[in-house]
């Protein structure tokens, strides 16, 4: 028996694309996000408010990621943003590749904000680095407010957590606070927002901190 | 569930390595899985074994050997396993601390059988 010594990280071709879309990002001094999240628990809501919340004073670009359908892009499209719809076809989350793939169709120069909303899938995109600045991850209140706890490894690599639905928590038995302390468990370093896309409760607060992540990107 | 386009890129990383004519010859690849890599062991398990059927590989199989996650405390240095993800110091409950492993995917090594002693 004889045993061939390899140690290469089986995500590692991954790794190198996100790395090149991460100089690419750099060389525009463009910001990027991906948006994680279970399905429904409002990213694409979230997105809308945060498109109607800058108005023209932010140059907006968004990629949507589902697994069937252009619904989503449909939804971004009527705010007049450049807006890219990757359909996986069945596939639980995106990949470097084919956010590359759909950067061609974007003006990089003219872009401060790119926002990549992942497929809806709580475990899978956590492993798969597009490139972005960071993740955000959403957890809506209708969710149970146990999500961070039971999916831990996403919360690990998120750098910001927006606790979304907040006008709804007198009616499905669920505490805020109790989703903010779980996710500190995970992630002590979690950046929060509270947001409604009801009543837009929260979204200046989130939009003004994105819009600064992204000055401070271009300098 | 991604297990099956993980399992293609194990086997893409055997074909880097192994010349087509040892192939055969291939018992086990070694992979260090972490708790939190996100990656159910059977599954990835079952998914090798159904795109290797048919194939070179189709004698070996995976040997997976289970990361733990660790956290390191940066006030007491304490390193600890946390079974649950959570990040607080067993020692001295301080959160302020860093992951060290648990995360990993990682093909270690690839045992080939002698090919001399296949022969006999």
């Amino acid at each position: 028996m004889s045993v061939l010594t390899i140690e290469r990280k089986v995500l590692e071709k991954n790794d190198d694309l996100a790395r090149r879309n991460r100089e690419l990002f750099a060389k525009h001094a463009l910001f990027v996000i991906n948006v994680v999240s279970s399905p429904g628990s409002g990213k694409t809501s979230v997105l809308e408010q945060s498109l109607k919340y800058f108005g023209t004073s932010l140059r907006v670009a968004i990629i949507e990621g589902d697994v069937q359908t252009d619904l989503d892009a449909q939804r971004i499209a009527k705010f007049n943003v450049p807006v890219v719809q990757i359909v996986t076809n069945g596939g639980c989350h995106l990949e470097a590749k084919l956010v590359n793939d759909a950067l061609s169709s974007f003006d990089l120069s003219n872009i401060d904000l790119l926002v990549i909303e992942n497929v809806g899938n709580l475990v899978c995109p956590a492993n798969y680095d597009l490139g972005e600045a960071m993740k955000v991850v959403i957890v809506s209140t209708t969710e149970g407010d146990d999500k961070p706890l039971k999916y831990p490894g996403m919360f690990h690599h998120s750098s910001v957590l927006i606790v979304n639905k907040i006008d709804l928590v007198p009616y499905v038995n669920s505490d805020p606070e109790v989703i903010k302390k779980n996710s500190l468990q995970i992630n002590p370093a979690l950046k929060i927002f509270e947001t409604s896309c009801t009543t837009n409760k929260g979204i200046p607060e989130w939009c003004e901190w994105l819009r600064s992540q992204t000055k401070k990107r271009a300098v | 569930m991604h297990e099956l386009s993980i399992a293609e890129s194990i086997v893409d990383i055997v074909h880097q390595y192994v010349a087509q004519e040892q192939r055969h010859a291939v018992r086990s690849v070694r992979m260090n899985v972490g708790t939190f890599s996100g990656i159910v062991p059977d599954s990835l398990e079952f998914s090798y074994q159904a795109i290797t059927a048919g194939t070179d590989l189709e004698h070996s199989f995976l040997t997976l050997e289970r990361i733990p996650f660790m956290i390191r405390c940066r006030e007491c240095g304490q390193e600890s396993v946390s079974e649950d993800g959570i990040v607080a110091c067993a020692l001295c409950n301080s959160s302020n601390t860093e992951i060290i492993s648990g995360r990993e995917l990682q093909v270690k090594d690839i045992e080939l059988e002698d090919m001399q002693q296949e022969q006999t």
